[in-house]
């Protein structure tokens, strides 16, 4: 095999038709006679819904079947993690919602739902209905360290203190290390706040009757998830289900879990398997579907006077809101990370996954990890400054060494990503000339410049199942068409697997067609993406199923050759006798003859399972630059550069387009996302993409994206993760430059004008003596 | 009440139209279900995320907080219209794809709107004018960083710079001579 | 599709103010970026609408026989920005009305409704306070004139009597002549934003260009409704062009605005940015009036 596809930026296989506005979403196929369903969200924070009075609602002209929580005859708790499922219960997610609950436990959460004509019907019987319900109020608690007071309000049975889980881990002796003399020690409080993912096409699903079955179609990054949840959610046979995934318009780890598909198939069985959709308003992703944790960290760190690491711990409280999701996972993805990024002898950790009243949180590109790179790199930064040192020749001397192996993820550190990283993007933003020019500032408006790096792996091995499915058909013509069940959901990875395929079979790309539309009764199986696994995981499946077809092709072109089949090559869509290179026929020649050949006709195709037992790391680094008006408390982003090692580069577009997109979700991240809620009620208060900062175009400046390509030698054709990395250095990248800038390090996010007010006046960087007493400021 | 209807004659994507609308729909509801032009998204349909972005008489509006009785006597353009009788694409939507600055593909319909409107206009923008005049999408996937290019690119080839055009690189490292205050 | 019991489309100014007497419960929908946000958020829903949004007669900017500066009511803000007697006479507003949203919403947004919705937080309102606008209302009594200042009643409360709509707003040449000015927007992000807080400032100088003959400031979200900062003009008209007094001009805003504590944002963060602003708006607009500041 040649890399003749592999490397290049071919043109995705979806943009044509996303160009001309032609390709079909959810909404875009549904038939719209459908019904329109609204769900009826609680507007309490916590309690019991005792009674909801439907008479009124019913009454509107336009409205069906209002369905309310006391509809549900059977309860069948689900869990709604798009994990893959484990036969070991132990290991199973938590199973702790119900389609729709009389006890809910959030603002937002599913009490009910309205079946209607159409949306204004729908509308007016929601507004109706919010008036009738009755509810017992409960004490509500929306802070996870609050959450796990003596006395606070408890979410769920059997969790007392609202703890889902804690883990810890130790290693070595902190007490005994710490009597070290001349040590010099660090300690910080890093505060991280919750984000939604803001895809924009907004979680959308709709469910027919067919036969004795049900079909839906959903926006959806995990398909066959789905459907084995929507079987649980309702207590039947996963077959009864067929569960469909048309082109998606973004997912970011939201549509990584089972959301509305189990209630709208439930409604559609009630009305014996009429076309119901639910087209999840804005207002209603930001607070019903999931949202990132927020992440309060503890770190402390003790070191010597070359700078190097004695002793650390670290402690977190994770915010999982009212259910559990993804439940422990994203915590202790972070608690991993940490002695592995700066590894340590002597180190102690701990961390908890906390119910709270507030919206769920579940998976969001970096799961956790940006979370943990904010806290992390502040700290690393504020280590550098009380050692002296500088903030990038402290991380090159205390990061994960080249040849490093974790024994639990049997992940090996096989180059040296860290540095190249680094040199690179210190060389495209001026890092060096720049840290002296910005030396030594005074005035209104000072630039800064600084760094972040960050630990990643790629996949989810070997906590959960890793397995791939791929089926590639030919036809007639010797072009193939080919499944899996890793989504495309933009991110490109049907393009990248054509690539792949292209290059593994021997054909021309303009042969290999994607079946990007994933059907539960037709694709392989496969758990659909996530992590950041998709290019890595689809790789094995699909290399073993391109080499499994290519030894059937060979096999016929000795059929029709007469030429011995380890003499034989399919090269750029040619058979071509190795021996000498003679082109004996094409592969259309070959397949049309394969197939009405009088002697042993065969339909030329492959399919196999892979099951994946690695991992890899996948290491970067954020270079950022700004520009920090200090009366005006606002940041310019001047530059930012990410570098990032994900191995061989399968198209350079698209991976530099994950690498942007990574970059600005955590420009926003840092700079003006925050989904806030009324302490007093509980409500949300910025549910809507006006009051919710998700940074614009002007807020972007020009984004560089950089590579180095260490090939993994783990990998099918040498990728580690790209998705997820570009979002994790960015927030504390910029924490730092406006340190850098200001001689301020803020320990938390995001970094807006209410957070730099509060912080420059408590330093004495702006006047305050016209801006009134302390109370008056932003509260914390 | 009885339902209230009107008949809307207007021009789209070039042909002349007539249609009964509900007076209650939107102008995004009318061309997505009456006309089937599923480019037009809806992303918010509150006019923030631009997903919905139509021309109407040259100019870009969010088609979901417009009305659609008032249609009446305007011209319309939907991405549908842009590609031609033959399928053959306009420039901006062939440097959309160029430049990789299609992902999801969500936002790209709006984007594509605007951008047209703008590199139509005859108007050489500054770098900062083009991200004001496109600031009315939002786009998660892309960091707007390549339809950033795609758009300037285009711009710059209207005007006839095609050298220039070709030098619109993705290694955007701009340096600022004096500190600017915010305004 | 929206919640509207019904529609009514006004076919002229006239047809508007029938309208409105015949169905007094009807509300005026002019672009509709506010009125139709809050219908499907249920805040108006189940309203009735008199339309008049296809009423060219209300679009356009002109100088009237008396030289006021006449801007129909249903002109875009986008239309504002471009039109060449706003760029020559009042440029300010043209910038500020160029920060509404983004250019879809500055395309539908009309500068009536930016006034009629009476909300503080609109980017058009504080410069046209700043400017001494005069609003046209015409209603069943013939046309009427009223200042800015005592068009803003108190927070979404303006003078509008029954089947009134405003038409026009008025600046007069007294207000224009030879002033310059600079609307500064504070908010959250770059686009697609409402103002945190905003400061109009415009300025006459003397001929010698040394002292501020005339001074005019306006806030929008410093208090219930667009408010001017009198206290701080009186302080620096007549006034020298130094740093000293441009400072204390700035402080001295403070005695004429009270904003308020919201989720959006702190008092004290208002009241901070309030005093930058007016600082940073009266230096721009000094030197846009070919002033320079002495020592």
């Amino acid at each position: 095999m040649s890399n003749k596809y592999i490397g290049q930026a071919v043109t995705r296989l979806d943009a044509h038709d996303k160009a001309m506005g032609r390709i079909r979403y959810t909404d875009d196929m549904c038939d719209k006679g459908a019904l329109v369903i609204r769900v009826l969200h609680s507007t309490v924070a916590n309690g019991i819904v005792k009674k909801i009075d439907t008479e009124e609602a019913e009454k509107i002209p336009g409205v069906v079947r209002v369905f309310t929580c006391f509809d549900l005859k059977e309860k069948h708790y689900f869990p709604t993690a798009g994990h893959p499922w484990s036969t070991d219960p132990h290991h199973q997610d938590i199973a702790d919602r119900l389609i729709m609950t009389d006890r809910p436990l959030f603002y937002g959460d599913d009490i009910g739902a309205v079946v209607a004509e159409d949306e204004v019907a729908a509308a007016q019987a929601i507004r109706v209905l919010e008036k009738s319900v009755e509810y017992e109020e409960l004490p509500f608690v929306l802070d996870a360290q609050e959450a796990m007071k003596e006395g606070a309000p408890q979410l769920h049975e059997n969790y007392p203190n609202n703890v889902l889980a804690h883990t810890e881990i130790h290693m070595g002796s902190v007490e005994e290390a710490i009597k070290e003399p001349g040590l010099t020690k660090v300690e910080g409080w890093y505060e991280t706040q919750p984000v939604q993912h803001c895809h924009i096409e907004n979680f959308i699903c709709y469910a027919y009757g067919e036969g004795d079955r049900t079909v839906v179609v959903s926006s959806t990054q995990i398909p066959h998830i789905v459907r084995r949840v929507i079987g649980q959610a309702l207590g039947m046979d996963w077959g009864k289900f067929r569960v469909i995934k048309p082109y998606v318009g973004g997912g970011f780890g939201n549509k990584q879990d089972v959301l509305y598909e189990p209630l709208t198939a439930w409604i559609s069985i009630q009305l014996g398997g009429r076309l119901v959709k639910l087209d999840v308003p804005r207002e209603e992703t930001f607070i019903s579907n999931r949202i990132r944790h927020a992440i309060r960290y503890h770190i402390t760190s003790w070191m010597r006077p070359d700078g190097s690491f004695v002793a650390r711990t670290i402690k977190a409280w994770c915010n999982n809101g009212a259910y559990s999701s993804h439940g422990h996972a994203i915590a202790a993805k972070g608690l991993n990370a940490f002695p592995q990024l700066y590894p340590c002898d002597n180190i102690d950790g701990e961390t908890w996954t906390v119910y709270t009243n507030r919206s769920v949180a579940g998976a969001m590109r970096g799961y956790g990890m940006p979370q943990a790179s904010y806290a992390f790199e502040c700290h690393t930064e504020d280590c550098a400054r009380a050692m002296g040192m500088d903030p990038l020749e402290f991380r090159r001397k205390n990061l994960m060494p080249v040849g490093y192996y974790h024994a639990f993820s049997q992940n090996e550190l096989y180059s040296d990503s860290f540095n190249q990283c680094f040199d690179k993007g210190a060389e495209i933003i001026g890092y060096y000339d720049k840290v002296e020019k910005y030396k030594n500032q005074t005035g209104d408006i000072r630039r800064g410049i600084a760094v972040s790096t960050y630990w990643y792996n790629t996949a989810v091995y070997p906590i959960a199942l890793e397995t791939s499915s791929c089926r590639i058909v030919m036809n007639q013509d010797g072009s193939v068409q080919f499944q899996l069940g890793e989504t495309e959901i933009g991110q490109g990875a049907d393009t990248a697997a054509a690539q792949m395929i292209a290059d593994t079979l021997g054909l021309p790309f303009e042969k290999v067609h994607a079946v990007s539309c994933q059907d539960t009764d037709i694709t392989p199986f496969g758990t659909g993406v996530y992590a950041s696994r998709g290019t890595y995981t689809l790789g094995f499946s699909v290399k073993q199923t391109a080499l499994l077809l290519k030894e059937k092709i060979l096999e016929a072109a000795h059929q029709f050759t007469r030429m011995p089949v380890y003499n034989l090559d399919l090269i750029d869509g040619v058979i071509v006798r190795t021996t000498d290179g003679r082109k004996l026929m094409t592969i259309g020649d070959l397949a049309l003859s394969k197939l009405y050949t009088t002697e042993g006709s065969q339909h030329l195709t492959a399919e196999s399972t892979y099951q994946i037992k690695s991992n890899a790391y996948t290491f970067g680094c954020c270079f950022a630059e700004v520009e920090v008006d200090i009366p005006m408390c606002r940041v310019r982003l001047l530059n930012i550069v990410n570098v990032h090692d994900c191995g061989q580069v399968i198209n350079p577009t698209l991976a530099a387009g994950q690498v942007h997109g990574g970059m600005s979700m955590g420009i926003g991240y840092a700079l003006s996302e925050k989904l806030m809620w009324d302490e007093k009620t509980g409500k949300p208060l910025n549910n809507n993409l006006l009051d919710y900062k998700l940074s614009s175009f002007m807020d972007h400046p020009r984004l560089n994206a950089a590579f180095v390509e260490n090939y993994e030698p783990t990998s099918a054709y040498g990728t580690k993760g790209l998705g997820e990395p570009p979002a994790c250095p960015v927030a504390p990248a910029i924490r730092n430059a406006i340190g850098a800038a200001t001689g301020i390090y803020i320990n938390e996010l995001p970094l807006s004008p209410h957070t730099l007010f509060r912080e420059f006046t408590d330093a004495g960087l702006i006047n305050d003596s016209f801006a009134e007493d302390k109370q008056g400021k932003e509260s914390k | 009440m009885a339902k209230q209807y009107k008949v809307v004659h207007c021009t789209i994507n070039g042909k002349k139209v007539e249609q009964v609308v509900d007076v209650r729909a939107s102008l995004t509801d009318m061309l997505r279900n009456d006309f089937r032009l599923t480019s037009v998204k809806k992303g918010c349909e509150v006019g923030e995320c631009g997903a919905c972005t139509v021309i109407i008489n040259g100019e870009g509006f969010n088609s979901c907080i417009y009305l659609a009785v008032w249609a009446e006597g305007k011209e319309i353009w939907t991405l549908e219209g842009l590609t031609g009788p033959g399928g053959e694409l306009s420039d901006i939507q062939q440097a959309f794809i160029d430049e990789g600055a299609i992902q999801c593909g969500f936002c790209t319909p709006g984007f594509i709107m605007t951008s047209w409107e703008i590199v139509n206009s005859g108007r050489e923008y500054t770098d900062d004018e083009l991200r004001k005049a496109l600031s009315g999408h939002l786009c998660r996937c892309t960091g707007y960083e390549n339809i950033f290019r795609a758009v300037k690119k285009t711009m710059l080839r209207h005007l006839g710079k095609f050298e220039e055009a070709e030098k619109v690189n993705s290694q955007g490292i701009t340096e600022y001579p004096e500190p600017m205050p915010f305004k | 599709m929206y919640d509207i019991k019904a529609l009514y489309e006004a076919e002229s100014v006239q047809d508007a103010i029938r309208l409105l007497q015949e169905h007094p419960e009807a509300q005026v929908l002019a672009g509709g970026s506010d009125v139709l946000v809050q219908i499907r958020e249920g805040r108006r829903a189940g309203v009735e609408l008199v339309s008049i949004y296809m009423l060219d007669e209300l679009r356009g900017v002109t100088i009237d026989e008396d030289e006021n500066i006449r801007i129909g009511s249903l002109t875009s803000f986008s239309h504002i920005t471009n039109d060449p007697i706003i760029q020559k006479y009042i440029n300010v507003l043209g910038e500020a009305v160029d920060m509404v949203g983004g250019p879809q919403i500055r395309a539908i947004g009309t500068i009536g409704g930016n006034t009629c919705n009476g909300v503080t937080s609109a980017d058009s309102a504080s410069t046209l306070m700043a400017w001494d606008a005069i609003i046209e209302i015409t209603g069943p009594e013939g046309v009427r004139r009223v200042p800015i200042r005592d068009f803003y009643i108190k927070a979404k409360v303006v003078d509008l009597r029954p089947a009134e709509i405003q038409t026009a707003i008025l600046i007069p040449k007294e207000s224009y002549d030879r002033c310059f000015g600079h609307y500064i927007k504070y908010s959250m992000r770059n686009a697609l934003d409402i103002a945190t807080t905003g400061c109009s400032v415009n300025v006459r100088l003397s001929e010698d260009r040394k002292t501020i003959e005339r001074v005019r400031i306006g806030y929008g979200v410093a208090a219930p409704v667009p408010v001017r900062a009198y206290t701080a003009e009186e302080f620096l008209n007549g006034k020298e062009i130094t740093d000293a007094n441009i400072k204390e001009f700035a402080e001295t805003v403070l005695n004429d605005i009270n904003p308020r504590d919201s989720w959006r944002a702190g008092k004290a963060l208002r009241r901070h940015i309030s005093v930058v602003m007016a600082e940073r708006a009266l230096r721009e607009s000094i030197s846009l009036a070919g002033g320079v500041v002495n020592g």
